[in-house]
């Protein structure tokens, strides 16, 4: 249930709404809990919500072991 | 997979350590029976499963209550897919839409406040469930909706804390465990301060510990490490997502919204101050309240045993149901319906456990 998917901030909306891209896909998503996150921040997303800000780096490599692990399970 | 990972699996096989660690993460849950970690721990190295899936942990009686509530005409019921198929005393949610319940299943809480606008002359209420991750995602829809203005929206609040159910189960005598790993996405809104705390208090190490399977292996070699050298302190492995400090804004908008309230477990029984309900300033959005529902007393499906897995007392295929009478197309209890609890995960990846 507490399930985190990385994405990346494309657009801040009025009233803490966002435009996340997640793995291709254009989500609306709320940043009522990170109000400081800006454009270009990789953030972990649950449940519609961004959670926290978390490294380019490590949320590419997060990425990539999800996708892994989709390939695995096919 | 990298050496990083062949590394730590050797290191941990040869450890001699007799250890009992829990996790408490539905998420966890299913990346260690996914990942087939428990098949390559020597056997004096037990990973137990605590109570870390909200929906098995949610009581009987709640579930009663949800499906009762669904089935009134003016009543739309909006929820996480999670909970459709758990079984009430008398059928499930998805039974009741089956019946003509009407059922929203959303991935936001947010969705509900589309729902809540488009269908003025209905009652809304959001079936909000899941631990201090979730939590403030639904504080944070009921305060928007308080702006919006959408007074036929309200939640019933089965949210549940994990700090006091780790206190349960450490003062459970019946329940051996000597190291802790903490739950990563609950970490990424409480910080590190809590685990910190019980761990001293305890006496138990623990380590907030990330999902994938290099992470898992590194969080069961720092849990050994510190009960090899007799420490018991909250260590944070998880650092690209977890701040010492957590989430403050999440933090603050649980506590303008919820209070702490006593709440029924599955399996581990009333619990002080364990569960989460709407404080003064927002008791208007409470689903019980508003509907005036007396929820129940507790019963248990017979035969079932998901409390005794729950609390880690049982190991999910000692259980006599366990893919017998109880499999994931026919689940008896919680456990087994819930993708990531622990019955299902051990069902699921059987083959890899030893």
């Amino acid at each position: 249930m507490c399930l985190g998917v990385p994405g990346q901030i494309i657009e801040i909306q009025p009233d803490l709404g966002a435009v996340a891209d997640i793995d291709g896909n254009q989500v609306t998503i709320s940043v009522a809990l990170l109000p400081e996150v800006e454009i270009g921040d990789y953030v972990l997303i649950h449940a519609g919500f961004a959670m926290e800000i978390i490294d380019l780096q490590l949320a590419i490599e997060t990425k990539q072991l999800l996708q892994e692990f989709q390939e695995l399970n096919k | 997979m990298n050496s990083n990972v062949f590394q730590l699996m050797e290191q941990i096989k040869n450890e001699k350590i007799n250890c009992s660690l829990m996790e408490v993460c539905g998420t966890h849950t299913m990346a260690i029976a996914k990942s087939g970690i428990r098949g390559i721990l020597p056997d004096n190295i037990r990973l137990l499963t605590g109570p870390g899936c909200p929906v098995c942990v949610t009581s009987q009686a709640d579930i009663d209550a949800v499906i009762e509530l669904s089935c009134h005409p003016d009543v739309i019921l909006v929820t996480f897919g999670d909970m459709m198929r758990v079984p009430g005393s008398k059928g499930s949610l998805q039974e009741a839409r089956s019946q003509g319940a009407d059922i929203r299943i959303v991935y936001s809480p947010l969705e509900t406040l589309e729902i809540a606008s488009e269908n003025p002359q209905r009652q809304v209420v959001f079936l909000g469930i899941g631990f201090e991750t979730t939590a403030p995602t639904v504080a944070a829809t009921v305060q928007r909706a308080d702006q919006l203005k959408l007074k036929n929206l309200s939640v019933y609040s089965v949210h549940k804390l994990v700090p006091p159910v780790l206190r349960a189960i450490f003062t459970d005598k019946m329940v051996q465990v000597d190291g802790l790993i903490c739950p990563g996405h609950v970490s990424v809104v409480t910080g590190i301060y809590p685990f910190a705390e019980l761990a001293v208090q305890f006496q138990k190490p623990m380590v907030i510990t990330g999902f994938d399977p290099e992470d898992i292996l590194q969080g069961i070699a720092l849990l050994i490490g510190q009960l090899k050298s007799g420490e018991a302190k909250a260590e944070l492995q998880y650092r690209r997502a977890v701040r010492p400090e957590g989430n403050p804004t999440a933090r603050q908008l649980l506590t303008q919204v919820f209070e702490p309230v006593d709440a029924l477990w599955r399996g581990l029984g009333a619990i002080p101050a364990s569960g989460l309900n709407f404080n003064i300033h927002y008791r208007d959005y409470d689903a019980r309240r508003r509907f005036q529902i007396e929820v129940g007393n507790e019963t248990e499906i017979p035969g079932c045993s998901c409390g005794a897995v729950l609390s880690g007392k049982l190991e999910p295929d000692q259980c006599p149901l366990f893919g017998n009478a109880c499999t994931p197309i026919q689940p008896v209890g919680p456990c087994m319906v819930s993708q990531e609890g622990a019955c299902a995960a051990t069902y699921r990846y059987q083959l890899l456990r030893r």
